[in-house]
């Protein structure tokens, strides 16, 4: 068994069914990595992805009738959850997906959390296949990397307003001119 | 911001260009040289492999300088998806990595299956690997024809589709598709096994070894496409892992890793097969794993064909009616069955909160998808790890020091799916 709260700025821990998630201070992320990376032989980082909860279980639990108050009788089934997801606590979630190339290929998902605006320290100089996976985060989710030699859109057209993949960004339309000026 | 970063050397002897991993810088003494020459290679370019954008500087012949330009096929699938149901969202992976699509199908599916922990058939199991093994051998062919004929080999490129023709064929003798079948469901397959389909499968089988032996007697002692390919675009071991390379162009740079074996999903641990590695991480390796394992594969398939002829009237899917579609006909005479096929169809099946990241050895490496529920019948976070993605961060490193026409058989040896890259 690994000890992870040995891990620089450990937070908390948890299992899961398919590796487990350690939670780690923001602001030392990077020291988390290269320890991972040196320490814990996780040599490969496979993958960064960002998750925004915006809203996250904002649909509410939808009701039947002669079920516990707190459910919304005029909701049909379609339209809310069944119970409420555990809230988070921060609007975005910043996921290491590390591999350790031996025996058993042993994974652990390093994670840590933002609010809009706040940056996380880059890991390019921890594994330089970060530049892009931290690119396209960026990009399609604004979140800033700090320490980043070539923070730049990746996927969208440089000019692009706004980040595609956060929760608020609008599904459909496009913007009517002069309708602000009434 | 800052935009330098102070980045010691991970490796003695890295060849990864040390400012930005991903963009070979021209060298300070030739900066103002009025001989580098910036040459826009693609988007569109035939050998490009679909949209890549290559700004390339050349001094003369020299590739000095090299960045990869990618997005011009991002499709926005990721943020699709969540406004789909999860049985809807089957028909996206497959777009994503137009060419390893079954893989991409699995993986997802997979993910969807671990969150809600059902226990898929073994029948279904077994169908699963041998479709996506004969999608790996069509996914190589492609490979090999294109990137043939991108050096000249004309004809390579003629008998890799013919092999690859039979292969579709066989999918849709299955499927009813040729290609992005959306024959895994969430709980198994969407059919059954249609008859006539072993027998067919089996003259593949039997006749693919013959075609490898072809395709070998055309390229391994052919003296243009040696010097094209060995030793060019080099990529060492500590390189590739550091560049978070997997798949074929890792194992070609002398890295003895697959997650078939390494770390076995579906039924890859009852099956016999070789790990294909080769030591020197230039375009000729990168060919000979490939070419190693379509044959592998081929063996595969065979093994499964082998199992699947003994299961004839076992189920093929999970035998669960919050998740899994009734059998038509049951619609006609239970009432429940029409309350659960009406649920699915229009409400989708609901998958317990949490988050799972599911990982496969696709043709391209390791194709990866985290997905994030929240209860409800859409995915809110859906998110694919391209193995393509990967591969073209490597480009920069591997052109060091090659001459411009290198840059296609790197490019091409590297095997990026552009669908895959820009998801």
């Amino acid at each position: 068994m690994t000890a992870w709260s040995d891990l620089p700025g450990y937070v908390s821990e948890r299992a899961g069914a398919d590796m487990p998630t350690v939670t780690v201070e923001r602001e030392r992320i990077r020291e988390a990595c290269e320890y991972a990376r040196d320490r814990l032989g996780f040599n490969m980082c496979v993958d960064v992805v960002a998750t925004d909860y915006l809203d996250w279980g904002g649909k509410g639990v939808s009701g039947y009738i002669g079920t516990a108050t707190g459910r919304d009788l005029n909701k049909p089934m379609t339209e809310g959850l069944q119970a409420l997801p555990e809230p988070k606590t921060k609007r975005f979630s910043i996921s290491y997906h590390l591999l350790g190339l031996r025996q058993g290929a042993p994974r652990v998902r390093l994670q840590c959390w933002a609010s809009d605006g706040e940056s996380v320290p880059s890991v390019v100089s921890v594994w330089p296949t970060c530049d892009w996976h931290e690119r396209e985060t960026f990009d399609l989710m604004g979140i800033v990397f700090d320490g980043h030699p070539n923070l730049e859109r990746l996927l969208m057209p440089e000019d692009w307003e706004g980040h595609p993949l956060r929760k608020d960004y609008p599904l459909g339309g496009e913007p009517v001119r002069f309708s602000d000026a009434v | 911001m800052s935009t330098t970063i102070a980045r010691t050397e991970i490796y003695e002897g890295t060849r990864i260009p040390a400012r930005v991993p991903t963009i070979l810088d021209v060298p300070p003494e030739l900066r103002d040289n009025e001989d580098v020459l910036q040459v826009n290679f693609g988007p569109n370019h035939p050998s490009t492999h679909g949209v890549l954008r290559l700004i390339v500087d050349l001094h003369g012949e020299e590739v000095v300088g090299a960045s990869a330009v990618i997005g011009y096929l991002h499709t926005g699938f990721e943020k699709t998806m969540e406004s789909k149901t999860y049985w809807k969202c089957v028909t996206y992976p497959e777009r994503i990595d137009y060419v390893g699509y079954q893989n991409n199908e699995l993986v997802f599916v997979s993910a969807v299956e671990q969150l809600l922990e059902t226990n898929v058939p073994m029948k279904a199991t077994w169908m699963r690997m041998l479709l996506c093994e004969l999608n790996r051998i069509h996914s190589h062919l492609i490979y090999l024809g294109t990137s043939a004929l991108e050096l000249g080999a004309i004809s390579m490129f003629w008998y890799c589709f013919r092999e690859r023709e039979t292969i579709l064929d066989l999918f849709e003798l299955v499927t009813g598709q040729r290609m992005h079948t959306r024959y895994f469901q969430v709980g198994g397959l969407a059919e059954d096994i249609p008859q006539g389909f072993y027998p067919e499968c089996r003259k593949f089988v039997e006749w693919m070894p013959h075609a490898l032996d072809d395709y070998r007697g055309l390229l391994d002692k052919n003296q243009i496409w040696l010097e094209r390919t060995v030793g060019i675009g080099k990529l060492s071991a500590a390189d590739a892992i550091a560049l978070g390379q997997t798949g074929p162009n890792l194992r070609a740079s002398g890295v003895d890793w697959d997650l078939r074996r390494d770390a076995p999903y579906l039924h890859y641990d009852q099956v016999d097969f070789r790990v294909p590695v080769y030591p020197n991480g230039d375009v000729y390796d990168r060919y000979r794993v490939r070419m190693d394992e379509m044959a592998e594969s081929n063996k595969i398939v065979r093994q499964c064909l082998d199992r699947l002829e003994r299961m004839e009237g076992m189920p093929w899917i999970a035998d669960d009616r919050k998740v899994v579609l009734p059998p038509r006909e049951e619609l006609h005479t239970s009432m429940e069955s029409l309350i659960h096929h009406f649920k699915i169809v229009t409400e989708g099946f609901r998958v317990p909160a949490g988050e799972i990241y599911v990982a496969i050895e696709s043709p391209r490496g390791e194709s990866g998808c985290y997905l994030v529920s929240d209860g409800g019948p859409k995915p809110w976070r859906v998110h694919f790890r391209a193995p393509s993605f990967v591969a073209l961060e490597a480009t920069a490193t591997c052109l060091h020091g090659t001459y411009v026409a290198d840059l296609i058989a790197v490019v091409g040896s590297l095997d990026a799916v552009m669908g895959d890259t820009d998801r």
